[in-house]
């Protein structure tokens, strides 16, 4: 397939976004005159700085916290990785971290790799649309908890989790709130005052900044061990010198993202007329919840095919998507989402997510809905499971 | 690209899919668990498999290689079809990804299975060879005639 003369729907915003044109032009200046180090005090320096200063309070304010509340990091997995292993290594006696089972694997493993040196990790299961056993997680958060890490949206399924209500369990037993909210920020309304987090991460690269930024907000009084030592920058919490050009496009990125919140009414249309027509289509169901949903997440699973088989079919036709089949992944394990929700292994092979953004139209989900029958009948033909 | 463009050309056009009526023998290897299940019909005339058919239901390494196995057997001795291997299957796609490669010994064990069929149907007592070994699947496949 020729990439440069076709055109290509992409429906796969929940893997990675294209670098908006407004960020690249934020970023230039970056690269081409003021491209000092922060922590210099001469005037290039100083410039530097206040491009710093001045994306860190943009984005504060967005999410409603303090610029020193704000921390620039390399990614959403390091933001993660940073909540987490800070929160416990900081943890004065507590030794349990709660968490759900369909968190993203930047959680998961960090977890995993706790419980290798002595914590207690447990995995809070959800219910069949994907939403966080309430009864389980009170069950689970004690007075030896340090920690209770929810994500805020499933990257998967897209369902959204009552962080707030989350956050109010976690804090009546003394344990600190992390939030991983890399598919939420920019995607949905996010405070972080008005959901009560003490932590919360998020990605540059999902709402149309570069690859290679992320942030973690961490409240005031919050204290966290050190992921990055270095030299004294992030006010001495995370070192190595500030990537200024992509915070300045992830500052950009964040401002037109707010701008685009009202378009989400268009795309949760598209979304719905998706999902409505594609469970027209014969032993295929919705994973995830109806309407506790992200706006642009589709997820359905169709039984007697598989999904690496699927989407190649749909790139064939210029379609970019995603699936938590095993033959697409390098572990040959299919989703841990789709698992935990209940949803039969059979079924977790023929799963199929798109992910739809500001940039797609009603002519993409035309084209979507007019190739995916038709390819999921042609592979249903050849599958030798299939009832006919 | 994930995949050669041989292994697309057998994705995307596979050969001689479907059934069979009145198979000589039919073997089915795989499982839905795991993700991939393979399904081989052969005609046998005079010792020679004169036709054969597959349906797979799996990744786009699974629906390839049993594309390529069908080709590769048909039109030889079943003597001959004895002896194809995986890592022929592989060559003649042009490679495939190393976690792929269990498709290709499923390719194998499948027409070995429809010949098994044939020997049973047609009371020939002789021995079917073993299959290649796959150092990389974590899924137990298994024959589930």
């Amino acid at each position: 397939m020729n990439i440069e003369s076709k055109k290509i729907v992409y429906a796969d915003n929940a893997a990675t976004t294209p670098v908006l044109p407004e960020v690249v032009s934020a970023m230039t200046p970056c690269f081409e005159t003021l491209w000092g180090n922060p922590s210099s005090l001469h005037d290039m320096g100083q410039k530097a700085k206040e491009l710093l200063d001045d994306a860190r309070a943009r984005i504060a304010g967005i999410l409603g916290c303090e610029s020193r509340e704000l921390y620039f990091t390399s990614c959403g997995t390091e933001s993660d990785n940073w909540a987490i292993k800070g929160a416990a290594l900081a943890s004065k006696g507590r030794k349990r971290i709660v968490t759900s089972k369909i968190e993203h694997p930047a959680v998961l493993n960090t977890c995993r790799t706790l419980e290798k040196q002595g914590f207690e990790v447990i995995y809070v299961g959800v219910n069949s649309n994907g939403i966080v056993n309430m009864d389980e997680l009170k069950a689970a958060v004690n007075n030896d908890t340090l920690l209770v890490a929810v994500m805020m949206a499933n990257n998967e399924i897209g369902t959204i989790q009552p962080i707030k209500e989350i956050a109010e369990i976690a804090h009546a037993n003394g344990a600190l709130m992390f939030t991983d909210a890399v598919q939420a920020v920019g995607s949905i309304p996010v405070n972080v005052k008005e959901l009560g987090v003490d932590m919360l991460s998020f990605s540059g690269h999902k709402i149309g900044a570069p690859k290679g930024v992320g942030a973690l907000y961490v409240k005031k009084g919050v204290r966290l061990a050190n992921l990055i030592d270095g030299g004294g920058q992030e006010n001495g919490h995370r070192g190595g010198t500030e990537n200024i050009p992509y915070i300045v496009g992830l500052a950009k990125a964040l401002e037109i993202s707010m701008e685009r919140l009202p378009d989400n009414e268009r795309i949760i249309r598209m979304r719905d007329r998706l999902i409505n027509e594609l469970l027209k289509i014969p032993y295929t169901n919705l994973n995830g919840d109806p309407t506790e949903r992200l706006p642009g997440n589709v997820n359905v699973s169709f039984e007697f095919i598989e999904g690496e088989s699927l989407l190649l079919w749909l790139n064939y036709n210029g379609i970019a998507a995603s699936t938590g089949s095993a033959c697409s992944s390098k572990s040959l394990d299919p989703s841990h989402v789709l698992l935990a929700t209940g949803l039969p292994i059979e079924k977790a092979h023929g799963s199929l997510r798109f992910s739809l953004s500001h940039s797609n139209t009603d002519e993409d989900v035309d084209l979507i809905l007019k190739v995916v029958p038709e390819v999921v009948g042609n592979l249903r033909k050849m599958s030798p499971i299939f009832p006919g | 690209m994930l995949y050669s463009e041989k292994v697309m050309d057998h994705f995307t056009h596979p050969r001689n899919v479907g059934e069979m009526e009145n198979a000589d023998g039919v073997g089915t290897v795989g499982n839905a668990k795991c993700g991939d299940i393979m399904q081989m019909f052969i005609k046998v005339e005079n010792d020679i498999i004169v036709d054969v058919k597959f349906k797979t239901f799996g990744c786009g390494a699974a629906i390839a290689t049993s594309s390529m196995a069908t080709e590769l057997v048909k039109g030889k001795s079943i003597d001959e079809a004895l002896t194809l291997t995986n890592s022929a299957v592989v060559e003649a796609l042009e490679g495939l990804p190393p976690v792929k490669v269990h498709c290709s010994v499923l390719a194998e064990e499948a027409i070995k299975a429809a010949i098994a069929d044939y020997y049973k149907k047609n009371g020939i007592d002789k021995e079917i060879p073993e299959s290649s070994h796959c150092h990389d699947c974590e899924c137990d496949h298994g024959h589930g005639h």
